[in-house]
């Protein structure tokens, strides 16, 4: 009876063993995600990497489409708590003046709109307007001005407003105002002005308007009116409003000549004029990869670390007095190409790639703001402008 | 501004004025992000005038409430961005204090 019953239960295994074989391939099916998640590796490369190759880059669109995948039952969509999960920023240096971190998770589209708003559309203070006393020196007076214009001015512009109209308003709200009054005497030698001589004036313009009627007061009026000192406001007097470098060459003078004038400085953004950008410039790149097709070994790479000019590869000692090469600093790479020239070997050897959504964002101030200040600013910036479209449109 | 027909609200084209591939390349992004999207794109009509024209095509839904959620997304992503952001410059600061005053 139970040698039998072995049997049968043999016998029973035997068929479940058929069994799973035929149905093998159908159970392996059933046993899959329903919804698939993730593409698979070659696809998942092609989307997230540009291939740099020899001649020209490939794949360097970003896949947006929601539905790009559909066909694979892959969703591409952005929920907006995959984003937040995945989006990182790590800040490597930040100094007063400039400062680089990197953005992980985050599409090209967007870091451009942060490079374009950090560029033209992030207010700052500049001078606009000169009123020329005297000149006699020998920069004509638009060049000096133009040069007065482009010098970086020290000041928050988030205390200051926009002015209204062609001109007629300047109050203490929407202008600063600056003296330059300097001359060489017969017999000194040549002086270099420089913007360390233009001089703050807190209390409005000192000029005297000449179409002026003669008013009841006896304060003359001049080419702004100032209700108050800028003085009295305590974020200006903690941090007093100049030129943020105080050796800008602005004219030079030989003996006998004088430049007296006064220069007032107003909001603007970019888009008008440079200057009146915050930024000496903001770029991003996005992160190269360097990856090893195969084990470069021995004198291969001692010619590989001597071709890269800036040293991505490094040697390491596997034993037996063998040498291998290895990817020390892929984040130095400016995609010379040099590794991949000298033959298709070579190619085959090595694949520079470029992360599609990390980037290497650098940004250098001129001194109205601090670096870290411009992006938040920027930042703003583009939310106001949804929500300047979500109002038209509702 | 939305340029379209009454009778079928699921595509039309939007004009907006004083923007330009700042705005509408990154509204472009999250609106391909939006599975109700079938076609969205934008053109500048001329370089000189600073003006937009973006389309939309959903499949159903007006496209007028779809670009309205688009642009709350990107709303939303800049905030977050923001936040971000901050977090990071107050951490590389404060390790970086740290440091100097070990230093010391």
């Amino acid at each position: 009876m139970s040698s039998s019953s072995k049997d049968e239960s043999m016998s029973e295994m035997e068929e479940q063993e058929n069994q799973k074989k035929e149905n093998g391939v159908l159970d392996y099916i059933m046993s899959l995600e329903s919804v698939p998640t993730k593409l698979p590796p070659h696809l998942e490369l092609l989307r997230t990497r540009v291939l740099c190759n020899n001649d020209a880059p490939q794949h360097t669109d970003t896949i947006q489409y929601s539905g790009a995948y559909a066909a694979l039952g892959v969703d591409n969509s952005l929920r907006l708590d995959n984003f937040s999960q995945n989006f990182k920023v790590e800040v490597k240096r930040l100094t007063d003046d400039d400062m680089e971190f990197d953005m992980i998770g985050i599409d090209p589209s967007l870091a451009n709109a942060f490079r374009r708003i950090l560029i033209a559309e992030v207010p700052t203070m500049a001078i606009e307007r000169v009123y020329i006393a005297n000149n006699t020196s020998l920069i004509q007076d638009e060049v000096l001005s133009h040069r007065l214009g482009l010098i970086p001015i020290s000041a928050d512009p988030r205390l200051f407003e926009y002015p209204d109209n062609a001109g007629d308003d300047r109050n203490e709200k929407n202008t600063i105002v600056f003296k330059l009054h300097v001359g060489c005497r017969k017999g000194q030698p040549r002086i270099t002005v420089r913007s360390n001589e233009l001089k703050w004036l807190p209390n409005g313009s000192e000029l005297i308007a000449e179409d002026a009627k003669p008013s009841a007061s006896s304060k003359p009026k001049t080419f702004t009116s100032f209700a108050c000192s800028q003085e009295s406001v305590p974020e200006i007097s903690s941090n007093p409003i100049g030129p943020k470098y105080s050796d800008i060459i602005l004219a030079k003078l030989g003996p006998g000549q004088e430049i007296e004038l006064e220069a007032h400085a107003i909001k603007g953004i970019g888009r008008t004029h440079a200057k009146w950008s915050p930024v000496a410039t903001a770029w991003y790149r996005m992160l190269p990869e360097v990856v090893l097709l195969e084990n470069i070994e021995d004198e291969l790479a001692d010619e590989l670390k001597e071709k890269c000019p800036v040293g991505v590869f490094d040697i390491e000692d596997i034993g037996k007095g063998r040498r291998r090469a290895t990817v020390a600093r892929p984040r130095d790479c400016t995609l010379c190409r040099e590794c991949i020239r000298g033959g298709k070997d070579w190619e085959d050897r090595i694949s520079l790639r470029r992360v599609k959504d990390h980037f290497i964002f650098t940004i250098e101030s001129t001194g109205a703001l601090p670096p870290e200040v411009l992006f938040t600013e920027a930042v703003k910036i583009l939310e106001d402008k949804c929500e300047r479209v979500i109002t038209e449109l509702s | 501004m939305e340029h379209g027909s009454h009778s079928d609200q699921s595509k039309s084209t939007f004009s907006l004025a004083d923007e330009d591939h700042t705005f509408a390349n990154s509204i472009r992004f999250t609106l391909n992000q939006d599975p109700r999207v079938t076609f969205c794109g934008y053109s500048i009509p001329h370089p000189s005038d600073n003006r937009v024209n973006i389309r939309v095509q959903t499949t159903g839904d007006p496209a007028r409430e779809v670009l309205k959620d688009a642009c709350q997304d990107l709303m939303l992503i800049c905030q977050h961005v923001r936040g971000t952001f901050d977090k990071a410059v107050s951490d590389f600061k404060k390790s970086n204090t740290m440091e100097s005053d070990d230093s010391e």
